[in-house]
């Protein structure tokens, strides 16, 4: 037996041994899906002690370094890892944006003692992060973003707005942008860590379309923050923040919108027999979604093999999202007047409406597909102009 | 495996991409085209090809070919179609090997010699209508002597009037648009009876109407089972529309990258204009389509060379798929060159005219998508 065949074994037997019945149970609900933090009520005994066993393994961040409270795994056995949660049917044990997005960040540009400090808390799931970077007048042209930390020698004050900040309302911390420079654009800007619970932060959830409210508009007024909670340079967290959104943009197209390569048309046969017009943009879709799967899969094989072109994320952010959106319009279409329901249990409360609604956000955050298009063709295909 | 050319896929595109671009280029079609050539291609060409072995690129090791599979024959097919190089090549070495696979030794002895030598061309004599229908065959084969007669009509039979063998598709049972009934036949061009009226198309290929007037063939003519031919077709279709995918590719690629290259010259308003977002914005879509459409085709590549049992359903999205992005790429890059691109002194028409051609061959864009929402039940 190799090496891997063995470490898949013994993963599987472990999982076995500690993934409590119920965190084998398909996701039904948002309680179902566990963020952690100094807020987080668990939904269950089980949530809990799923989280606990997973972490205490470094499972949660299986690739990570043991010492930041990682697993120390390697790639392949990280995708043994997950392969073989998927065919118990395991529950992701935490979900998180320090995982997701600050992690990588500071594994790349934090001090030691930084990394010592924090990634241990996100990998335990005992701190929830959120994202400060857009304003209101910074969107798209994000770089333009006017939240001002002046210097007071061994602090900054913080003042001004966030929004689209998402859970800001559940979140411990907030990783934030924050301009330290007025004469410099791009090197006037500094990625700043700090608590929520600072004097002076306030949020306010934005009630959205789809009826939820996952985004905030965050204040910040005369906040305090030390000197030490700076990632990387001064003036110089643009670059930290770019690197993040290449991570956000290549973990978007890595899930590629909801769905897989299962036919979206075999749900709806019934409706589609009687719609000859829709079964024809169904199929069309059909076609589009498996040229999409491919595409997928050719990506990251070129990514993890350092084929791919360095910008090629903002290519696939674009082309996952729209997709998406195509999607959930198609669902919208065949389930007719019962996709209208809006609160009735048998609906789920609105659950298609409110996902289709919700869709709309996909080719706007993180970068909207306008934006992708301009990178694509700057970058890619090396078109001229500024 | 990755989703990607291995080292040794790489380097046959490294050696098939310099000897097309030398022999089989824009030129070569262009002077074939105006000196008004009756064959419709070149067997120098074949013969080049034959020497490369590439035309034994499907056929088994052990038969004299080089066994390899649908993404090698893929490469030379892209660069077929990025060069829009007239050939029987997809006809003769994809298609037509892959049905006489199924065939007896007799005629897998008789023919693979020929074709990997290039001295044999083979054409595929299977429609009878204006779109493609492969189970739409009213042609009769009745038994007739130690063998059968066939008596019918085939249109858009492409090498049709120059080819040396036809494999036909006829009907011995069962009735016209089943599947059960329908016979492969491996037909000598030169068979009493029947009779060629050759036209050019619109991209300069020349496809051929044939008339069976009682063509007297022997029984060991039939390739695989009588009445059971359907899944010696099916071989066949698989690998066409594969290969026309992968054709498709090489064409849109080929108006894609000119087109471009185009926009980084031309100046209007005092810029050049790919400083405009408006075509920017067109260029980087079209981009991502085409990307899109090179990872299915490989992707249903890999699957029929692996035997995956999802391999048809692929088959049909790939070439679906590349059928929308390589005309889109045609249609964006008649329109970006502006007046120029309606000249036929510049070759961006020229793209257009074969991705046409190629969309129809085996069925287009919107037969394969409807195949594929049959395929998932609804």
């Amino acid at each position: 037996m190799t090496d891997l065949e063995a470490f898949r074994k013994e993963t599987r037997a472990w999982l076995e041994a500690n993934c409590p019945p119920e965190m084998r149970q398909p996701v039904k609900g948002d309680e179902d899906v566990c963020w952690g933090g100094r807020k987080w009520v668990f939904s269950s005994p089980a949530q809990k002690q799923w989280l606990e066993a997973m972490a205490a393994k470094g499972w949660t961040v299986p690739d990570w370094p043991v010492a930041y409270g990682g697993g120390g795994l390697t790639a392949e056995q990280t995708k043994i890892l997950r392969q073989e949660m998927a065919s118990l049917g395991c529950r992701s044990p935490l979900n998180s944006f320090g995982i997701w997005m600050l992690g990588p960040a500071l594994l790349k540009f934090g001090s030691e003692e930084q990394k010592l400090h924090y990634l241990p808390q996100i990998a335990r799931g005992e701190i929830r992060w959120c994202q400060g970077y857009s304003e209101p007048g910074s969107g798209s042209d994000l770089v333009s973003l006017q939240t001002y930390g002046e210097d007071k020698g061994d602090h900054w004050v913080v003042n001004g707005q966030k929004i689209w900040t998402s859970y800001a309302d559940k979140a411990d911390w907030i990783f934030c942008l924050v301009r330290t420079n007025k004469e410099d654009k791009y090197r006037g800007i500094s990625f700043l860590l700090f608590d929520m619970t600072t004097p002076g932060v306030s949020t306010k959830p934005i009630l959205l379309i789809s009826g939820a409210s996952p985004f905030c508009e965050t204040f910040f007024d005369n906040v305090v923050v030390p000197k030490h909670q700076i990632v990387g340079e001064l003036n110089r967290g643009w670059d930290v923040a770019k690197y993040l959104l290449g991570h956000e943009r290549e973990m978007i197209s890595g899930m590629g919108g909801d769905g897989g390569m299962a036919s979206l048309g075999s749900f709806y046969a019934d409706v589609l027999a009687d719609n000859p017009v829709l079964r024809a943009e169904m199929a069309m879709f059909e076609v589009e979604n498996l040229a999409y799967r491919a595409h997928s899969e050719r990506f990251m094989d070129e990514w993890k093999t350092g084929r791919a072109h360095p910008a090629y994320s903002n290519l696939m952010k674009y082309v996952g999202t729209e997709l998406n959106k195509k999607r959930h319009e198609l669902v919208m279409a065949a389930g007719g007047s019962d996709a209208l329901e809006w609160e009735s249990a048998r609906t789920n409360g609105g659950a298609r409406p409110r996902a289709w609604l919700r869709t709309k956000a996909n080719s706007i955050e993180g970068g909207t597909s306008e934006v992708m298009l301009n990178v694509v063709s700057k970058r890619i295909l090396d078109m001229p102009g500024a | 495996m990755g989703l990607y050319h291995t080292e040794d896929q790489a380097m046959l595109k490294d050696s098939v991409a310099p000897f097309l671009a030398e022999n089989g280029s824009v030129k070569h079609l262009r002077a074939l085209r105006d000196s008004k050539d009756a064959t419709g291609f070149s067997r120098d060409l074949w013969s080049q090809f034959a020497e490369m072995g590439l035309n034994g690129i499907l056929i088994p090791e052990a038969e004299g070919g080089l066994g390899l599979g649908h993404v090698e024959a893929g490469i030379v097919l892209e660069e077929i179609g990025r060069n829009l190089t007239p050939s029987p090549f997809l006809s003769t070495a994809v298609a037509a090997v892959e049905a006489l696979k199924a065939a007896s030794a007799d005629l897998r002895s008789h023919w693979f010699p020929k074709i990997a030598g290039g001295e044999a061309v083979v054409a595929l004599a299977l429609e009878e209508g204006k779109k493609h229908n492969p189970a739409g065959v009213a042609l009769k084969a009745e038994r007739s002597g130690n063998g059968f007669k066939l008596t019918g009509a085939k249109n858009f039979v492409v090498h049709g009037h120059a080819a040396d063998m036809l494999l036909v598709s006829a009907r011995t049972g069962g009735a016209v648009g089943e599947e059960v009934g329908i016979t492969l036949f491996a037909v000598p061009a030169n068979a009493a009876g029947l009779t060629a009226e050759a036209d050019r198309l619109v991209d300069s290929s020349i496809a051929a109407r044939l008339a069976f007037e009682g063509v007297q063939v022997d029984a060991d003519a039939v390739v695989g089972e009588v009445d059971a031919g359907w899944a010696v077709l099916n071989r066949l279709l698989g690998a066409g529309r594969l290969g026309a995918s992968a054709e498709l590719i090489g064409v849109g690629s080929g108006a894609m990258d000119m087109t471009f290259d185009y926009l980084k010259q031309r100046k209007q308003f005092g810029k050049v204009i790919g400083e405009f977002q408006a075509l920017q914005h067109r260029a980087a879509h079209l981009y991502g389509e085409m990307e899109g459409a090179r990872s299915i085709v490989l992707k249903a590549q890999q699957m029929l060379d692996n035997g995956d049992p999802r391999g048809e359903m692929f088959v049909s999205a790939a070439k679906a798929k590349a059928g929308k992005a390589s005309n889109l790429a045609v249609r964006e890059g008649v329109q970006m060159h502006g007046g120029i691109g309606m000249t036929d002194e510049y070759d961006i028409g020229l793209f257009m005219k074969r991705e046409r051609a190629l969309n129809e061959v085996f069925g287009d864009l919107y037969f394969h998508a409807d195949k594929l929402a049959s395929m998932n039940g609804y």
